[in-house]
C-alpha cells in the first residue's frame, strides 16, 4: 500500500483538504449531541421555547455544514480514488505493453489481465474507503471520546466495556470463520472444476454411460460446499443481532448508570442523551477501523500484484546506440551456435543450433512436440534472448538493433490466428497502415481468404468482434497470413500456420504464396510433412537439438528422425 | 474472459445504491416460479417471518420503554430540584410536618406569591410539584427504575435471540435451495441433448451454476429477511409514533416524501453513470485481454504505441463515469442524514413546545427522536432491495431456463441391445441436419459388416464428427434409420447402445484422479486385473512404470503433468477395459514424438482388432487400409468406396489426395 506514494503525490493538495474536510465533517457530527443536549436541558427542561426554535435552527445549520463536508470529502475521495486507478492502468497497462515474452511467461496473460483490471478496482475501491470512513474513524472517535469525557468522565467506562465486547466479538468470529471462508473459496473452485469436466467431457461420459458418476461426484462437492457454506453463513448472522445487542445494552447501562448521577444532582438528563449518542459514535468508529483491518491487507495483496508488475524490469530492451540495418543486405537470417533456456530454467531447450536462412528460400522446421521448433522461432523477433550464441540479421546481431526496426523486417503468423477487435481491413493494415485496398485484395487472394470475404456483405468493412468469435479457425489463420502479406516484410514467419487449413486450401495457399514470397526469406514451423516436403532447406529438430539439415530426399537418405516423422505420415509410394 | 470475471462489481462507496443489474424478461413469472422451487421449506420460512416479525415488534418497543425510564429519571430530578428551591427559600430550622405537600405549603402564601411561584414552573410540572411530600427529601424511584430497565435488557435479549434463530433457520433454507438448484443443474446437464451445448457456451451454463445460484442465494439468505424486518418496522414504529403523538408523527411524515424524492433522484442520475460505468469497465478489460493474449502479434508488427494510445482514450472515458458514479452513490448517506437531522429538529421544536405545554413528556419526545431515526433507514434499505430482487429475478430466470429446456426423449421402456453384438452397422436413407431447414446429410446409406473398417475423410469443418454424433445418439437422424445387427438404434436403449461403442477422441478428455480411475472410466466395475491388462494392451503400463505412483498417479486439471500422447494412449487404454463391439477413432493430428506416436498406433491396431471401426482419419496409411472410405464435403458424404475405387472415380477424393503431393514448384510452373 504505501508504493501508491507516487501516485499520491499528485493528489496531496486534494488529500489535504479531504484531511481539512473530515475535521469539519467530524466536529459538526459531534456537535450535534450538544445541541439537542443543549435543547433539552435548556429548552424543554425548563419551558423555555424561545431558547428552542433559535437553537434548533443553529443545530440545522451545523447539520447542514456537516453535510456539505461529507459531500464535498466524497466528490474528492472519488476524484482522487479514480484519478489513481486510471494512473495505474495507464501505466500498468504501458509496462506490459514493453514486455517481452519471459515476462509474460513469468506473469502469465491471464494474472497480467487481473491484474490491470480486478486487481486496480480493490485499490480504488479502498482508496475511496480510506478518504472516507477511515480516516474518519479516528477523528470523529477521539473527538467522542474528549466530549463523553466532557459530559460524564465517570460513565466512560462503560463505552470501553462495549468497545471491548465488540472487538472480542468481532475477533472471535472472524477467528472462527476465516479458515473456512477460505475453504469455501477451494470448494467453489472444485465444483467450477467437476463441472467443468462434466461439460467438456460430455461426449466421453455419454459414450460410456457414466451419467450417473458424474452426478455424484457433482453431489459430492456440492454437499461438502453446502455444509461449509452454511457453517459460514450462520456465524455471519450472529454478527448483526450480537452486535445490536451490545449496543442497546450500553444504552440501557448509560440510563441506569446515569440516573445515579443525576440524582445525585453531576449529570443533567440532556448530557446523558448526548452521551448515548457519543458512545454510539466511538463505537461505530472502531467499527470502521476494524472493518479496515480486513479491507487492508486484501487490498494490499492486490496493490502489491499491480506493483509487482510495474517493478518488473523487462529483460529485453533496446540496445543504448542501436545499429541500423544495412540497406545492401535484406532478409539473411543466421544462427550461430545458438542455446537457449528459458529464463529460470536449468535446462537449456535448444542446443547449439546454427543454421543460414537466405532470401528467396524456404526454410522449414519440423520435429514432434516439444522438440523446440516453436522456440527457436520465437528468438528472432526477439521474444527472447538467446543464452548462448547469436542471432543475426542482415549481419547485424538482434541484440544490437532496436526492436522496432527488427520487428520491422518480419511477418509474423502464429501458431493461433489472433485477430483484433475492428474491420477485417484493419486487421489487414495492422503492419501497414498505409496500406492501399489494391494490396489488401491481393494479399486476401494469396491467403485464400477472399471467398469468404466475398461471402460477407461488407466485405472488407466486415467488423471482428472481440476475440474474432465471428470468424472461424481456419478464416482467422487465412487472414493472419493476409495481415503479414500486406506488411511486405523482408523476411516471413510461419508458425505452425497451416495446420488449421485443410489439406486442399493449404496446398493453394502454399502455391499463391511461392511467387510472392520471391524476394523473401521464408521461415515455416510445421506438422505436416506434405506442408513442408518441397522447401529448399529442412531442419530437423530432435530435443532442441539438430537432428538434420537439407532437402526432403537428403534427409530421407541420411536423417533417421525425419525418416520416422515421414514414414508416420506418409504411405510407402508417396515416399518414393 | 470468464464468466466470473464478468461478474458486475462496481465500487461501492457506502451508499445504498447498486448498479441495477440486467433485468428479468418477466419478472412476476421468475419470481413465482422461484417461490414454487421452495415449497419444501414453507414451514421453515413461515417460522423465519415469525420469528422476524416477533424480532422487529420487540426492538420497535425498546425505545417507548426507554422512554419511560426517562420519565422516571426526570420525575426524580425535577422533584428534587423543587424540593431543594422551597428549602432553601424557607428560614433556617424549617421542618415541614408530615404529609405536608408542596401545594399545602403554597396554599398558606398570598396570592401574588403564588402566581409568582407558578409562573416559574413549566406547566408540565406544576401538578408533580405541587404533590411533592416537603416532610422528606425525596429521592429517586430505582426500584421502578431498575425494573423498567431490567425489563428492556430482556426485551433486547429476546429480539437478538429470536433475530438469530430467524438468520441461522433461512441461512439453512437458502443453502438447501441453492444445493439443490446446482443438483438440479447438474442433472440437467446430462439430460440435455448435445444440440444445446452446440448455442450455449460452457461458460454459460458455469456461470449458471455459479454466479446465478450464488446471486439467488444471497437474495435469499439477506434481502428475503431484511425485505421482511424493513416493513415490519416501518409498520411498527409508525404504530408506536402514532401512539405518542399524532401531530408529531405527522411531522415525521413531511420528512418522508423529501427523502424518497431526493433517494429517487440520486439512485436515477446516479444509475445512468453506473451503466456507463459498467460498459467503459467492460471495454477497457476487453481490449487489455485482446491485447494481452495477442502480445507477440502487437510486438512483432510495432504496435505498441497505438495500444496504448487506444486504452489511454478508453481507460480516460472510464474515468469520468467512475468517479460520478463514486461520487453518486456516496451521495446517499450525507443526504438521508441531513433530512433525518431536518426531521429531528422539527420534532425538537415542535416537541419542546408541547412538552412546555404539559401535553408530552421528555421520555416521550426520546423515543419518539429514536423511532425517527429509524424510519429513514428501513426505507432506504427498501429502495437498494427492489434493484436487488431485480437482479435476482434475472439470475433465477436464466437459471429456470436452463432448467426447463427440452431433454433428449427419454428411453422409455425399450428393447434391450441383443445379448450377443455382431457389430453390422446399417445407415438406410439417414438424413439429417442440426437444423430442421437445412440437411446437411441426404439419404446416406451403407452397409457395414462386422469387423469392417470405415474411413471418414474429407476438409476439416465437413462434418465428420456428425456421421459419429448420430451413430451414438448423440443427435437423432432427421430421416431414416440407422440399425446395429439390424435393430434400430431409435429403439434401444441409449445406455445399451452407447455401451457397445468404444469412443477414442483425438480431444483426449481426463478428468482430476488417478491414472487407474481414469482408465477405469471405461467400465466403472472394472477389476483392478482388467485395468492393468488393458494398460497393456495400449501400451500405457510402458510409461506408467516410469510414474511416480505408477497407476496410482494423481493427473492434475489439465491432466498436463503427463504428455500429449501419453493422454492418448490412457484414452486407448480407456476403449479398450469397456471392450466395445463397435469403435470410433478420431486420429490425432498434432505430432508427438515418434517414438510414441508408433505406440499409439499399434495400440490402436490391438483396440481395433476383431471390431467395427469407423476412423476419422487424417493418414494416408489408415485410409488406404480402409474396407470402405466415406468422403465428405461440407457436410454432405459426396463419395464413398475403397481407396481405389474412388481414385478411379476421379472424383473430390482424387484431387484431395493428389493436392497433398503437388509440388510447389510444379504449380509455379502451371499457372
Amino acid at each position: 500500500m504505501l508504493k501508491l506514494k507516487k501516485y499520491v503525490k499528485y493528489y496531496l493538495w486534494q488529500i489535504a483538504a479531504v484531511f481539512i474536510l473530515l475535521y469539519f465533517q467530524a466536529q459538526a457530527d459531534l456537535a450535534l449531541p450538544d445541541y439537542m443536549s443543549d435543547i433539552i436541558n435548556n429548552g424543554i427542561a425548563v419551558g423555555d421555547l424561545d431558547y428552542i426554535l433559535p437553537a434548533g435552527l443553529k443545530m440545522l445549520g451545523v447539520a447542514l455544514i456537516g453535510t456539505v463536508c461529507t459531500v464535498a470529502v466524497g466528490f474528492l475521495a472519488a476524484r482522487i480514488a479514480a484519478g489513481i486507478s486510471m494512473r495505474l492502468r495507464d501505466d500498468v497497462f504501458e509496462k506490459v505493453e514493453s514486455f517481452s515474452l519471459t515476462e509474460f511467461d513469468h506473469f502469465g496473460a491471464s494474472s497480467l489481465i487481473t491484474r490491470t483490471t480486478n486487481d486496480i478496482q480493490q485499490v480504488q475501491m479502498v482508496v475511496v474507503m480510506m478518504l472516507r470512513f477511515v480516516f474518519y474513524a479516528p477523528i470523529v472517535g477521539v473527538g467522542g471520546v474528549i466530549r463523553a469525557v466532557g459530559k460524564s468522565g465517570s460513565m466512560s467506562w462503560l463505552i470501553a466495556v462495549a468497545v471491548v465486547m465488540i472487538l472480542t466479538l468481532i475477533i472471535v468470529l472472524f477467528a472462527l470463520a476465516m479458515p473456512k471462508f477460505k475453504m469455501v473459496q477451494k470448494l467453489v473452485d472444485r465444483l467450477n472444476r467437476v463441472t467443468r469436466e462434466s461439460l467438456v467431457g460430455m461426449l466421453v461420459i455419454r459414450a460410456f454411460g457414466n451419467e450417473a458418476h458424474e452426478e455424484q461426484r457433482f453431489d459430492d462437492a456440492n454437499n461438502d460446499l453446502t455444509k461449509t457454506n452454511l457453517f459460514v453463513n450462520r456465524m455471519i448472522t450472529l454478527m448483526m443481532p450480537a452486535m445490536m445487542l451490545v449496543m442497546n445494552l450500553l444504552t440501557v447501562a448509560i440510563v441506569w448508570v446515569g440516573s445515579y448521577f443525576i440524582d445525585a444532582g453531576t449529570l443533567q438528563i440532556g448530557d446523558m442523551m448526548a452521551f448515548i449518542q457519543y458512545a454510539m459514535q466511538i463505537i461505530m468508529a472502531f467499527l470502521m477501523v476494524s472493518m479496515a483491518f480486513v479491507m487492508i491487507p486484501r487490498a494490499s495483496v492486490s496493490a502489491q500484484r499491480v506493483f509487482d508488475v510495474l517493478e518488473c524490469e523487462p529483460a529485453i530492451k533496446d540496445p543504448k546506440t542501436p545499429q541500423a540495418p544495412k540497406a545492401d543486405q535484406t532478409g539473411v537470417v543466421e544462427f550461430k551456435d545458438v542455446s537457449f533456456a528459458y529464463p529460470g530454467a536449468d535446462e537449456n531447450v535448444i542446443h547449439n543450433v546454427s543454421f543460414t536462412a537466405l532470401p528467396g528460400q524456404a526454410t522449414a522446421f519440423i520435429g514432434s512436440t516439444g522438440s523446440g521448433k516453436s522456440t527457436l522461432i520465437n528468438l528472432i523477433p526477439r521474444f527472447y534472448d538467446v543464452s548462448q550464441g547469436q542471432i543475426l540479421v542482415d549481419g547485424i546481431d538482434v541484440r544490437q538493433m532496436s526492436q522496432h526496426d527488427l520487428h520491422q523486417k518480419i511477418g509474423l503468423v502464429p501458431q493461433k490466428g489472433i485477430l483484433f477487435t475492428g474491420s477485417i481491413a484493419d486487421n489487414l493494415r495492422f503492419g501497414d497502415p498505409e496500406a492501399e485496398q489494391d494490396a489488401l485484395e491481393e494479399a486476401a487472394q494469396i491467403a485464400q481468404a477472399t471467398e469468404f470475404i466475398d461471402e460477407k456483405p461488407e466485405r472488407f468493412e466486415t467488423e471482428v468482434s472481440q476475440g474474432g468469435t465471428n470468424v472461424s479457425g481456419g478464416q482467422k489463420q487465412r487472414l493472419a497470413i493476409a495481415r503479414a502479406l500486406v506488411k511486405k516484410p523482408e523476411i516471413y514467419i510461419f508458425d505452425d500456420s497451416f495446420s488449421a487449413l485443410d489439406f486442399k486450401t493449404d496446398a493453394a495457399l502454399r502455391r499463391a504464396l511461392k511467387p510472392k514470397t520471391k524476394n523473401s526469406t521464408v521461415l515455416i514451423v510445421a506438422q505436416r510433412i506434405s506442408t513442408i516436403m518441397h522447401a529448399e532447406q529442412i531442419v530437423v529438430m530432435d530435443d532442441g537439438e539438430v537432428a538434420g539439415i537439407g532437402t526432403h530426399q537428403e534427409l530421407m537418405e541420411n536423417c533417421e528422425v525425419y525418416r520416422e516423422i515421414a514414414q508416420s505420415q506418409l504411405s510407402k509410394e508417396e515416399l518414393a | 474472459m470468464s464468466a466470473a470475471q464478468k461478474r458486475r462489481h462496481g465500487p461501492m462507496g457506502g451508499g445504498g445504491i447498486k448498479p441495477a443489474g440486467e433485468k428479468a424478461k418477466n419478472f412476476k413469472g421468475t419470481m413465482s416460479q422461484l417461490i414454487g422451487y421452495m415449497r419444501p421449506y414453507y414451514a421453515k420460512i413461515i417460522l423465519v417471518f415469525v420469528f422476524a416479525i416477533a424480532s422487529t415488534v420487540f426492538v420497535v418497543t425498546g425505545p417507548k420503554i426507554l422512554g419511560r425510564a426517562t420519565d422516571k429519571i426526570v420525575d426524580g430530578y425535577v422533584q428534587r430540584t423543587a424540593y431543594n428551591q422551597f428549602m432553601d427559600n424557607m428560614p433556617d430550622g424549617f421542618k415541614a410536618p408530615a404529609g405536608m405537600t408542596v401545594g399545602d405549603l403554597m396554599e398558606q402564601m398570598p396570592a401574588e406569591a403564588r402566581a409568582q411561584i407558578e409562573e416559574k414552573i413549566p406547566k408540565n410540572n406544576l401538578k408533580k410539584v405541587k404533590d411533592l411530600d416537603l416532610s422528606q427529601k425525596p429521592t429517586m424511584d430505582f426500584d421502578g427504575l431498575t425494573q423498567i430497565l431490567l425489563w428492556l435488557v430482556a426485551l433486547y435479549a429476546v429480539s437478538a435471540g429470536f433475530s438469530y434463530i430467524q438468520g441461522f433457520i433461512m441461512t439453512g433454507v437458502s443453502q438447501r435451495v441453492s444445493y439443490n438448484l446446482r443438483r438440479d443443474i447438474s442433472q440437467k446437464i446430462n439430460r440435455l441433448p448435445l444440440a444445446y451445448f452446440d448455442r450455449v457456451s460452457h461458460g454459460e451454463v458455469l456461470s449458471r451454476v455459479t454466479n446465478d445460484v450464488d446471486t439467488v442465494s444471497q437474495t435469499l439468505n439477506q434481502s428475503l429477511t431484511q425485505m421482511i424486518t424493513s416493513v415490519a418496522t416501518v409498520l411498527g414504529v409508525l404504530y408506536m409514533m402514532l401512539s405518542i403523538s399524532v401531530w408529531m408523527t405527522l411531522v415525521a411524515l413531511v420528512i418522508l416524501p423529501i427523502s424518497i424524492g431526493l433517494i429517487m433522484l440520486v439512485v436515477r442520475v446516479s444509475q445512468k453513470h453506473f451503466q456507463n460505468q459498467q460498459r467503459f469497465l467492460g471495454e477497457v478489460n476487453g481490449h487489455i485481454e485482446e491485447m494481452y493474449s495477442g502480445h507477440n502479434v502487437i510486438k512483432a508488427y510495432n504496435r505498441e504505441q497505438i495500444a496504448v494510445d487506444q486504452f489511454k482514450t478508453i481507460n480516460k472515458k472510464l474515468h469520468g463515469s467512475a468517479w460520478k458514479s463514486q461520487f453518486l452513490s456516496g451521495l446517499m448517506m450525507p443526504i438521508m442524514n441531513f433530512v433525518g437531522n431536518l426531521g429531528y429538529v422539527g420534532i425538537c421544536v415542535l416537541g419542546g413546545w408541547m412538552a412546555v405545554n404539559g401535553q408530552i413528556s421528555i421520555g416521550n419526545i426520546q423515543s419518539f427522536i429514536q423511532y425517527l431515526r429509524q424510519f429513514n433507514q428501513p426505507i432506504a434499505q427498501m429502495a437498494s432491495i427492489a434493484n436487488v430482487l431485480q437482479s435476482t429475478a434475472a439470475a433465477a430466470e436464466r437459471v429456470f431456463e436452463f432448467l426447463a429446456e427440452s431433454e433428449e426423449e427419454p428411453d422409455g421402456d425399450k428393447l434391450s441391445a441383443p445379448a450377443q453384438v455382431q457389430g453390422s452397422v446399417t445407415f438406410q436413407d439417414v438424413s439429417f441436419g442440426y437444423r430442421p431447414d437445412d440437411l446437411i446429410i441426404k439419404n446416406f446409406s451403407c452397409d457395414v459388416k462386422p469387423g469392417q473398417r470405415i474411413a471418414i475423410v474429407g476438409p476439416t469443418g465437413a462434418g465428420k464428427t456428425t456421421i459419429v454424433k448420430l451413430l451414438m445418439r448423440f443427435y437423432d437422424v432427421s430421416a431414416g434409420s440407422i440399425l446395429v445387427d439390424g435393430v434400430n438404434i431409435k429403439d434401444m436403449k441409449r445406455h445399451d447402445l452407447r455401451d457397445m461403442f468404444g469412443m477414442v477422441l483425438q480431444d483426449t478428455w481426463l478428468y482430476g484422479g488417478s491414472i487407474k480411475e481414469n482408465i477405469r472410466y471405461g467400465k466403472l466395475d472394472a477389476t483392478d486385473e482388467e485395468v492393468y491388462a488393458a494398460g497393456k494392451a495400449a501400451h500405457v503400463e510402458h510409461f506408467v512404470k516410469t510414474l511416480p505412483g505408477g497407476y496410482d498417479m494423481e493427473l492434475n486439471e489439465e491432466a498436463s503433468n503427463i504428455s500429449q500422447g501419453q493422454k492418448q494412449l490412457l484414452t486407448i487404454a480407456r476403449a479398450m477395459v469397456s471392450d466395445p463391439k463397435i469403435l470410433i477413432l478420431d486420429e490425432a493430428t498434432s505430432s508427438v514424438d515418434t517414438r510414441t506416436e508408433v505406440r499409439i498406433q499399434r495400440a490402436m491396431h490391438n483396440l481395433m482388432k476383431g471390431r467395427t471401426s469407423f476412423i476419422i482419419a487424417h493418414r494416408l496409411s489408415t485410409i488406404k487400409d480402409a474396407d470402405l472410405i466415406l468422403v465428405m464435403k461440407d457436410g454432405n458424404i459426396i463419395e464413398q468406396g475403397n481407396h481405389d475405387e474412388l481414385i478411379a472415380q476421379g472424383g473430390f477424393y482424387k484431387t484431395m489426395y493428389n493436392s497433398q503431393f503437388e509440388s510447389d514448384d510444379d504449380s509455379v510452373a502451371a499457372d
